[in-house]
């Protein structure tokens, strides 16, 4: 359907930031990889403004964390060129002890609720980002709520262990 | 800095007085909180509290199985509730690579059509009653209850419909199913033009709305806006023709786009829209005569519940039931970016599994939370009268909004 395939999408990226562009995988058919914080800006920068890419559109901007990994908090953006019609998904992992990227608002004004957002369940702090406060959460909470230590349920709960139902 | 609009600083009178325009403020529909600093009836800054009905479905569907996130996102946008319902269903056949029947398609498109056209007629005849003209609201609000019993006769419910399983339909379309949609088919074209003829043309809800909070394609590209927000600024992005979903592919239809992006060009962006809907539901219609007429679902029963008598009679029934309560399948380890064209624009499904009966992440991209962050600085400069219609039009609902 695209006009640009993922592989020549791929390339034009890598001629640019051949180094940081790591983790390449196309699943379910969409370009993803992963970059370091230092690069995000220049490289979504780049993707708006490259005349051939054209992605205009940041479709979706949210967090996600594994407890297990060294570099535990992400951050997913969904960029969307509609000239195109082909979407790239770009993931930025960072420790859980620094958790600071420079704001995507000063490309997109459609990023600062995103980053809010992402700000308030997963608490990544957006460098940059003119009003970075809770947006869903009441203003005097104190977790982030979406982080994977925080169970929804009580923990103290016993009814519902897995052995009872033999897994 | 000069906050004073009309009034020199040093006037006597240039006191600004600041208005609590919600949280539960009847002109709003739904639980928006705008604190607002008003020169005489002029905005002269907002800021947008949101989060009232936050219900932490991201965080709750990290602990349910698949088929159980259905009915939290019927609670999102409750207007179009079955749009949501099945674009969770086909995120999660992305997910599991299940290709579903072409008839499954065409009852999917004329239910999602249908809800559509309530989700538009209810934002475009609450326009007319926030500009003064209620007779239209009432007028068409009629064909929302057919829609509704048509929901009725398909799943049961009305409002969060919890329509559609995992691979199709829960049950067949009966026969007073298929005579509803026909008498909408039939009746509401009429309705339709009848309710175009009380507005478009008229001169008060012309003067009300043309040039009302004119949005150039270029800002409403930047915050994101998708839907009939966006294209009424004059972009023709629909993610139903730029990535057909569900065999839209198969159907021939149209994207209106309007110009100024002002609140009438919403307006009429809608209008267009419900009978490029009703085009989609005739030619459906006429598509699934020539579909065998008892398949409802995909064969996939590792995740489609089977019927409760066959639970009772026959044992593979009986161990898939048990199954896919208990959460026993295994799901393939990926992640899927799935978007549908809801009421309101992109609804996208970002669903991150590690193959577990529950998603390790799930992320809702909703259109509303989306296209509100403009409405406070939006509406700078603009009378208050003026911004009660903008969000009237904007057509934010508080459970997509707040998830």
């Amino acid at each position: 359907m695209g006009k640009i395939t993922n592989e020549e999408l791929l390339n034009s990226i890598k001629a640019k930031f051949e180094s940081d562009v790591t983790e390449v995988t196309e699943p379910y058919g969409l370009l993803t990889f992963e970059t370091s914080r230092e690069k995000i800006i220049d490289l979504l920068t780049f993707l708006k403004t490259d005349p051939a890419l054209q992605f205009i559109y940041l479709t979706d901007l949210t967090g996600i964390h594994y407890p297990e990994q060294e570099k535990q908090i992400g951050v997913i953006y969904h960029l969307h060129s509609l000239i195109n019609g082909v979407r790239v998904r770009i993931k930025v992992f960072m420790d859980e002890n620094d958790l600071h990227i420079p704001t995507a608002t000063t490309i997109w004004d459609g990023a600062n609720w995103m980053e809010r957002e992402t700000y308030d369940f997963f608490g990544v702090i957006f460098d940059g980002h003119p009003d970075l406060r809770r947006i869903l959460n009441v203003d005097d909470m104190t977790v982030f709520p979406m982080r994977k230590e925080y169970p929804l349920e009580d923990p103290n709960r016993v009814d519902k262990r897995d052995y009872f139902f033999g897994r | 800095m000069k906050t004073h609009l009309l009034l020199d600083d040093n006037d006597p009178q240039s006191e600004l007085s600041t208005l609590n325009l919600g949280p539960t403020h009847p002109a709003t529909h739904g639980v928006f909180q705008n604190v607002l600093q008003l020169d005489g009836e002029r905005i002269v800054s907002g800021v947008s509290t949101i989060g009232y009905i936050h219900r932490a479905f991201e965080k709750i569907s990290e602990h349910r199985p698949f088929y159980q996130i259905t009915p939290l996102t019927d609670r999102m946008n409750y207007c179009s509730s079955p749009i949501n319902n099945m674009g969770w269903h086909m995120t999660v056949e992305k997910l599991l690579g299940i290709k579903t029947p072409k008839r499954v398609d065409y009852l999917r498109i004329i239910i999602m059509e249908l809800a559509r056209i309530a989700d538009h007629l209810i934002c475009n005849s609450v326009l007319g009653v926030d500009t003064g003209a209620t007779a239209g609201f009432f007028y068409v609000m009629e064909y929302r209850e057919l829609i509704y019993e048509i929901y009725e006769e398909v799943c049961g419910s009305r409002l969060t419909t919890n329509i559609g399983r995992i691979g199709g339909f829960e049950r067949n379309f009966n026969d007073i199913a298929f005579a509803k949609i026909k008498k909408f088919q039939k009746e509401y074209p009429v309705v339709l033009k009848e309710f175009e003829n009380l507005l478009t043309r008229n001169r008060i809800f012309i003067d009300r709305t043309k040039d009302v909070a004119r949005v150039p394609a270029e800002t409403a590209l930047s915050y994101s806006w998708s839907g009939p927000l966006l294209r009424a600024a004059g972009i023709d992005y629909d993610v139903r023709a730029m990535e057909p979903y569900c065999s839209y592919e198969d159907l021939d239809f149209e994207i209106p786009v309007g110009t100024s992006g002002d609140v009438y060009d919403r307006f009429l962006v809608r209008n267009a829209e419900m009978w490029q809907s009703l085009r989609m539901i005739d030619q459906c219609m006429a598509k699934i005569e020539k579909e065998p007429k008892d398949v409802f679902h995909a064969d996939v029963p590792e995740f489609y519940l089977p019927p409760k008598q066959e639970v009772y009679n026959n044992m593979e029934a009986l161990i898939y039931h048990f199954k896919i309560v208990m959460g026993e399948i295994e799901t393939p380890v990926g992640e899927v970016y799935h978007a549908v064209e809801g009421g309101n624009g992109e609804l996208g499904f970002y669903l991150v599994n590690d193959g577990g009966r529950s998603p390790y992440r799930l992320h809702f991209r909703r259109p509303c939370f989306i296209n509100y962050q403009m409405y406070a600085p939006m509406s700078r400069g603009m009378l208050l009268s003026d911004a009660i219609i903008n969000m009237s039009s904007m057509n934010v609902i508080a459970g997509e909004l707040d998830a």
